[in-house]
């Protein structure tokens, strides 16, 4: 078994039985609720959907910095822009698909453009949202935001790192954190590192090869190292990288992985044009030109169904993954 | 706060001298919107040298009042307030829309002294300005936000957004003014997508509605004081104004909202306005 020691993971990770399963927006409203502790500024706005993305318990302990958007997204941009522009933290909760998908103008213009220290935080993003059909899969929005400057964008691999990385968003300017309704894996614990732009490498080659790497982020990234396990017992060597940064990429990380490989693998619930696929082609293309695959949704919507029946349908099960590596590992020269 | 015979005559001159730099700056850049900064000169002239608590030598003084612009195409009339107001030299006007200016063609907050707010997609000032509002009514502070907007913006659903959330949050420290106009890009407001009845919309919406003649700057400063004085509810103020008001030729027609002047009609225009020497006045004065 491979598990770097240092991403320091749950044990028995790869029993799927024993493996506890919480959706990564719970980490988003614990971690909110510690925010807003540690800091006063921190304020949340809601648009009318504040306990399924567990902001209700921010919500509940300060009622007074709190405030109830309705269904308007892009007045819930504009002023959070506004409190920002006054010196509060704006944490802005709503469907990935709304927020931010109709408001991206608003949050390119008003808050990313003026670089005022608002967190947009995007539930039930990917197809994973399973059966209320493509209108609520985001499958864009790491692509729209990630494309803005001044802009953070994290996909949290489970519910600890969404919680690390909602605490760690005080720090910086622009986010976008992007977060599933499922109950997923929980890989990482409470001691596991988490920096914002700096991956983590969570599993490794146990000699000095290494056949190929997989750069993956949300929860998928538990996919990568089912993956690489199953490749590991026919004698391939992987590491993977848990990339939960997309922007900014962790480039010292995503070079030593092709360097030291040869061949990479992306891995991301989201449309594989625009996403943390294409920011590692753009780094590499430019750096150290390597053969790629990409597991991710390819350029169609979703569809109404259960989130493992659709993960299957649209291609990123931990079989597509290996079926991806073996491809990409064929390509070398 | 009555305003006195003298300061109103000096306020009409102010607003002159902004309108003749309105016409330099743009004969200069080349592009740019003309009627609606003249439109607005007497406003921005009002609140720049009588309403707003503000410090041009400290511009980020934190108990000034906040003034955004919401319809960022007319920032030339902003701009040479702010200039003439002390916050920068008169010379750098002529750089508006050049490479390497602080002036950029729409404003951009943080780039220019005295700019609050980063503008030019409409519809989106009243939301920032309200946010700010109730930021600041967090904190217990004194100063006031004040939304300056164009009638033609109100088609868009972000400020009807913005409205709905003050009137909710009874956000009395704001004040919104609307430059009733008439006009837009593509022709007459009421041609284009109708907004009357506005007044009765945003009382509706469970704001204070006063209706002004925008170019009567005792009406101007009254209205804002009436705001001060209502605490339940955010204030509105629909500004009725002339477009290219002070030019006749560019008085009244919508052609003028999004072009500039070339060198021949800025130099009539200007000529007119050193003529009239600060007797723009309004017709119900």
């Amino acid at each position: 078994m491979s598990i770097n020691p240092k991403a320091k993971l749950v044990e028995h990770i790869l029993d799927l039985r024993a493996i506890e399963q919480v959706p990564t927006r719970k980490g988003y409203g614990e971690g909110l609720l510690e925010a807003g502790e540690k800091d006063p500024r921190v304020v949340a706005l809601c648009a009318d959907l504040t306990e399924s993305t567990q902001t209700h318990l921010f919500a509940k302990k300060f009622p007074e910095r709190f405030i109830e958007m309705g269904v308007a997204e892009q007045n819930m941009a504009t002023v959070a822009a506004g409190l920002a522009s006054y010196g509060k933290i704006p944490f802005i909760t709503s469907y990935a698909m709304f927020s931010p998908g109709r408001n991206w103008e608003q949050i390119r213009t008003t808050i990313c453009y003026n670089n005022v220290p608002v967190k947009v935080i995007g539930s039930h993003a990917g197809i994973s949202v399973g059966p209320d059909g493509a209108t609520h899969q985001a499958i864009e929005d790491m692509a729209i935001t990630r494309v803005i400057p001044n802009m953070t964008v994290i996909n949290p691999c489970d519910v600890h790192e969404a919680r690390k990385a909602t605490l760690a968003a005080l720090e910086v300017g622009p986010v976008y954190i992007r977060l599933h309704r499922e109950k997923t894996p929980v890989m990482t614990t409470p001691e596991s590192p988490f920096e914002i732009g700096k991956a983590v490498t969570v599993w490794d080659s146990d000699s000095n090869r290494v056949d190929a790497s997989i750069v993956a982020c949300g929860p998928l990234v538990y996919n990568a190292i089912l993956a690489a396990s199953e490749l590991e017992k026919e004698g391939y060597k992987i590491r993977v990288l848990n990339s939960h940064t997309v922007k900014p990429l962790d480039e010292e990380d995503v070079l030593k992985a092709a360097k030291d490989s040869g061949a990479i693998v992306t891995v991301e619930e989201h449309q594989i044009t625009g996403g943390l696929g294409s920011a590692v082609a753009e780094y590499l293309a430019k750096n150290y030109p390597v053969p790629m695959e990409f597991v991710g949704v390819e350029n169609r919507f979703g569809e109404s169904g259960a989130p493992n029946e659709l993960l299957k349908a649209f291609g990123m099960e931990s079989a597509d993954i290996k079926k991806a590596i073996l491809k990409v590992i064929s390509r070398k020269k | 706060m009555h305003l006195h015979d003298e300061k109103i005559k000096f306020l009409e001159e102010t607003a002159n001298k902004i309108r003749e730099s309105i016409i330099e700056m743009l004969v200069e850049a080349g592009s740019g919107h003309t009627a609606g900064p003249l439109g607005m000169a007497d406003i921005f002239t009002a609140f720049y040298f009588h309403i707003l608590n503000h410090d041009p030598k400290n511009p980020l003084w934190p108990d000034r009042d906040r003034l955004f612009l919401s319809n960022g195409h007319i920032c030339p009339v902003q701009y040479a307030a702010l200039a003439h107001a002390g916050y920068f030299t008169l010379d750098e006007l002529k750089t508006l829309r050049k490479f390497g200016t602080r002036l950029q063609g729409h404003p951009h907050r943080g780039a220019l002294p005295g700019v609050e707010s980063t503008s030019g997609p409409l519809g989106s000032g009243l939301s920032q300005a309200a946010g700010y509002a109730y930021g600041a009514r967090m904190d217990g502070k004194r100063f006031r936000v004040y939304c300056l907007m164009s009638d033609g913006e109100h088609d868009a659903g972000n400020i009807w957004e913005g409205a709905m959330f003050a009137g909710k949050y009874k956000l009395s420290n704001l004040t919104g003014l609307i430059d009733r106009n008439n006009i837009q890009i593509d022709g007459m407001t009421e041609d284009i997508m109708p907004l009357e009845p506005l007044r009765k919309k945003y009382e509706a919406f469970n704001w204070h509605v006063i209706e002004i003649d925008g170019h009567n700057f005792e009406e101007i400063v009254n209205a804002v004081e009436e705001a001060k004085a209502i605490y339940e509810k955010p204030t509105l103020v629909i500004a009725h104004t002339i477009p290219g008001k002070g030019i006749k030729e560019i008085e009244f027609d919508y052609k003028w909202h999004g072009v500039p002047p070339n060198k021949e009609q800025a130099a009539k225009f200007l000529s007119e306005l050193r003529t009239l020497g600060g007797k723009i006045t309004s017709e119900h004065q």
